[in-house]
């Protein structure tokens, strides 16, 4: 480790230190408060949804796929049923009329095509890994085994892969719709051809964001435990979503929806890709309703790469427009998104969720956005940590260094030259939304300060000037993102099937112990800590005295569940709120005890005094036993101190912040190594310091995988060829740097407690920042652009290709001087 | 089916099992000791580690007939009246998030600080590059270990003074 690196360090551990306030007393918000969750998951007493085990249990198998586009010329299931332990066997035909179609809660435009979507395919199969087929049996081995008894021959059609061949509409994914385009959708601000008339400059550049697999630890799965005397369902569901998924359901089979019960119990980590409601998921609560009897599926790994959404896979045309001294006019985006072969949850909705935000953080005068979704023979995509944006803040990131390379200017001066200054907030960007706070200056120059950038830059000269086989990148990303899904209203501007709220209940029990119940579902966020230190600081009592219960529909009827940012700046707010309503009618009680004027009373840690005569008083915890005995309440007192509220945000909320990487790039391996990463991120009040440092630092490792490691490969016949974890690189620890993290705090407006959200920033912010430090690294060679993740062979070739084409201009150039002697 | 009789955190099982039955699953299903989870089917992940006679193994990656005569320590079997101080130092570092890596994460560090006590951040990194994690970008979990291995290095101190 070089001296710099050592200094950055030291200094986060000093930061580190500060923040790392685990005493018990005082208020609770702000203090890096250990972890609730901790202690089931240190010591194995976790209930993951495979734990589960019931009586009669069978077990689901699904035959898949092996080929990207057929017909099903024939299917026999009936071997299967001869081989030992299966209870029954089913082709995608036998069960059709019960199944139903996968739902698509977002068709973005009126004329979206949207294909029906069967969780079991009848006649067509679509990508590698389409369920054809199931075995119910009673042995988890013997199941598996018997999918190969199942007879099935294909007849092969052409598989669609390449996103602008798909366009030609040549060949068809679905050829009843007669088109592989979904939608076509746009966005404008500004008058777009005056700002580029204008220009002195234009940049244009293409950006490919391949395709990713989530790989959230938790492989998928799910356990139907049927009641059908009664016609009630519990489904256990490795799942984002409960909320959603019961409603899904029930739309989806034709269950009433009040006989559906979804259990999320702990989950092994989503990242978007347990935000859906997925074939499996139907066809265990379809199964176990017609068998009988309890049914669970689980997923191996191998078999998720293929049958759990993918992520990103876009294909991104930019261009920007400038004046000669650096300030930015205008911006257009063309984008291709790949649907994959069918629409999940909010497929076509992930792309769009980007839109908004391509402008970033700078001022400019008109922008335009175009996405057109296309469907092809690969597994479907849907939302992976950031869904849109971090394809968005990659894309305006990347091109800002590339037109400061056209302007010789400094990347970092040219982003100063064009971003919102603080005075200017509340700011309405040119992508339509109201940016409500932001000090980009103070991020930048914390962030600037840790990394030594001055120094940094020194060194880089000093290495170019020698020549050196291994050169120095720096890389810059100025990001901010809108997260807080959502405000109903703007949900419901865009089409969205449903509203953007979230619903939190407070009981305080007779003994003074409170139960706080939440729409969101934690699957490794720490909500039960964070909302028990909201709930502490709300209601005076103590952190320990709080249980947090969630991800269960009838423990916690009303929720939307946990995505995009959205769980502090919604359901923390709900539960905040709910805790004031508890306090509100504490304090009827209170004045009912202490004969006096509600107006009299003053609430404080947890204690109701009557001004002025301060041995007044009641704790909320005498009020909560004398609220459970209500001897002598008067008329108008409700004998309950439990609340519910349900929070409709009034905007997004928009973290912002810095990330620098440098990159050591070894020109002549192509071998990327990240020296140092420093991050600093504004993500408004913190609740917890070391869950907000815990979110960043994977998030960071997440968008540095898309950078240099990660990408689903298909080959030319539709296979998936990363289909094992031996084939996808997801970076073990000895991938991955330090990260130097810190942050400032510009409180959001838009909620009470000042909040932004923290998620999704990490991985929004780093992509860009990881390739612009290759790119810089590389950029006295000609390299221009590095496709992702820029693996030693990409940037090795990417400079060899420079490098040809140099001495090639050289060559004709010379042929040239040489004509006109 | 073949006979297996092994120690898993200190209990006695005999079975009769079918040969091809994974430990892993022998653990899950038949004992029922779901601390020990899944992550893939290719032995990269770890999720799945136990000490097996005190070395780390991925229990998908090994018949449960091959662990007939052993001992096998699972993250159920860790602590002992007391968290193992692997557990309290994941615990006080934020070492984990949604938690799923975490018990294969724990097992596999013990063995690294059983052969190297006093491990570098580097060579933690490398000592568990055989499990993944998704959640924690690893930093934490590097600071848990170096924790750990402090307060085992002062504990056996301790007990040879």
């Amino acid at each position: 480790m070089s001296e710099i690196d050592a200094g950055m360090v030291v200094e986060e551990i000093k930061e580190r230190d500060a923040l790392s306030d685990p005493s018990t007393a005082g208020k609770q918000i702000g203090k890096a408060r250990l972890r609730k969750e901790d202690a089931r998951l240190v010591t194995g007493q976790t209930t993951w949804t495979d734990n589960i085990i019931l009586p009669r249990m069978a077990y689901l198998a699904i035959l898949r796929s092996p080929t990207a586009h057929a017909k099903i010329s024939r299917i026999d299931v009936t071997p299967a049923l001869q081989r030992p332990g299966i209870i029954a066997a089913f082709s995608g035909r036998d069960l059709a009329a019960e199944l139903g179609s996968l739902p698509c809660a977002w068709p973005v435009t009126a004329d979206m095509v949207h294909p029906a979507h069967p969780p079991l395919a009848v006649d067509e199969v679509r990508y590698v890994g389409d369920a054809v087929a199931v075995v119910v049996g009673l042995d988890r081995y013997q199941t598996a085994d018997a999918l190969d008894a199942i007879d099935i021959d294909y007849e092969p059609l052409p598989p669609v892969l390449d996103m602008e061949q798909a366009l030609t509409d040549e060949n068809l994914v679905h050829s009843d719709k007669g088109t592989n385009k979904c939608f076509e959708w746009p966005l404008a601000g500004g008058d777009i051809d005056a700002a580029f008339a204008r220009a002195d400059v234009v940049v244009k550049r293409r950006f490919v964001h391949q395709r990713l697999i989530p790989n959230a630890m938790e492989p998928r799965a799910v356990v139907v435990d049927p009641m059908t005397a009664s016609g009630d369902y519990t489904l256990y569901s490795a799942t984002q979503i409960p909320h959603i998924l019961r409603i899904m359901l029930a739309l989806t089979t034709g269950i009433p929806e009040h006989k559906i019960r979804v259990v999320a119990p702990d989950v092994g980590g989503g990242f978007g890709s347990k935000l859906d409601v997925y074939a499996e998921e139907v066809l265990a609560l379809v199964l176990a309703k017609r068998l009988s009897r309890p049914v669970k599926w689980t997923e191996s790994r191998s078999e998720g790469y293929q049958a759990t959404i993918h992520g990103r896979d876009q294909i991104q045309d930019i261009e920007i427009a400038a004046t000669s001294d650096g300030k930015v006019l205008g911006l257009k985006a063309d984008i291709k998104a790949d649907m994959g072969a069918y629409l999940q949850l909010i497929t076509p909705g992930v792309p769009l969720l980007g839109a908004f935000m391509y402008a970033g953080i700078y001022k400019m005068d008109a922008y335009s956005f175009r996405c057109t979704g296309v469907f092809t023979t690969k597994t479907p995509t849907d939302a992976y940590r950031g869904a849109g944006r971090p394809e968005a803040t990659f894309a305006i990131e990347r091109i800002m260094d590339e037109l400061a390379f056209e302007l010789g200017m400094d990347p970092l001066e040219l982003r100063r030259r064009n971003w919102i200054a603080t005075e200017e907030f509340p700011y309405a960007s040119i992508g339509g939304l109201t940016y409500d706070t932001g000090n980009y200056e103070a991020a930048t120059d914390k962030a600037c300060e840790l990394f030594r950038y001055d120094e940094m830059r020194a060194e880089q000269s000093k290495r170019r000037e020698s020549n050196d086989p291994v050169q120095l990148g720096i890389g810059i990303s100025t990001y901010t993102e809108m997260c807080g899904l959502a405000p109903s209203r703007v949900l419901g501007s865009l089409s969205y099937g449903a509203g953007g709220w979230e619903a939190a209940s407070v009981r305080m029990l007779p003994t003074g112990k409170v139960e706080v119940v939440t729409g969101t579902s934690p699957h490794g966020q720490g909500h039960e800590t964070a909302w028990s230190q909201i709930a502490a600081d709300a209601l005076g009592v103590p952190f320990e005295d709080i249980e947090v219960l969630h991800g269960d529909t009838k423990v916690a009827p009303m929720g939307l569940d946990t995505y995009g940012s959205r769980s502090l700046v919604v359901g923390g707010i709900a539960v905040h709120k709910a805790a004031g309503k508890v306090v509100e009618k504490a304090r009827k009680v209170a004045a009912h005890l202490l004969e006096a004027a509600e107006d009299d009373l003053d609430f404080e840690a947890g204690t109701f005094t009557v001004r002025g005569s301060p041995e007044s008083k009641k704790s909320i915890q005498e009020i909560a036993l004398a609220t459970f005995a209500s001897h002598s309440f008067p008329d108008g007192i409700e004998p309950s101190l439990n609340s519910d509220y349900v929070v409709d945000p009034e905007n997004f909320s928009f973290p912002h912040g810095t990330h620098l990487c440098a990159a050591d790039v070894d020109t002549e391996t192509g071998r990327v190594t990240i020296r140092s990463y420093v991050a600093v991120d504004d993500v408004g009040n913190v609740i917890n310091p070391m869950i907000v440092e815990g979110q960043v630092h994977g998030g960071i490792a997440q968008g540095i995988a898309q950078a240099l490691y990660e990408e689903a490969v298909y080959d030319e016949a539709g296979n998936l060829i990363t289909g094992t974890m031996v084939d996808y690189l997801v970076p073990g620890a000895a991938d991955l740097p330090e990260f130097v993290t810190s942050r400032t705090e510009t409180p959001a407006t838009s909620n009470p407690l000042g909040v932004k959200g923290v998620g999704e920033a990490g991985t929004i912010a780093s992509t860009p920042a990881v390739v612009n430090a290759v790119i810089d690294a590389l950029r006295h060679l000609g390299v221009t652009e590095v496709a992702m993740p820029c693996s030693p062979e990409r940037v090795w070739r990417a400079i060899t290709n420079a490098q040809a084409a140099k001495s090639d201009t050289a060559k004709s150039d010379t042929a040239k001087s040489g004509g006109t002697k | 089916m073949a006979d297996v009789a092994m120690t898993v955190d200190g209990i006695a099982y005999a079975d009769e099992v079918e040969p091809r039955l994974l430990l892993v699953h022998y653990l899950r299903d038949r004992l029922g000791l779901g601390g020990t989870p899944i992550g893939c089917d290719t032995s990269n992940c770890g999720a799945c580690t136990v000490l097996l006679n005190g070395r780390a193994v991925k229990s998908c990656s090994l018949l449960a007939v091959q662990a007939d005569g052993s001992e096998v320590q699972t993250v159920q079997g860790l602590a002992n009246g007391e968290w193992h101080p692997i557990q309290r130092a994941f615990h006080e570092n934020h070492a984990l998030q949604c938690g799923y890596c975490t018990p294969g994460m724990m097992l596999a560090s013990i063995e690294l600080l059983q052969d190297n006590p006093n491990p570098t951040n580097e060579e933690i990194r490398h000592g568990i590059e055989g499990n993944l994690c998704r959640c924690t970008g690893y930093q934490n979990i590097v600071r848990a270990v170096a924790a750990a291995a402090e307060e085992m290095r002062g504990a056996s101190t301790g007990a040879q003074s």
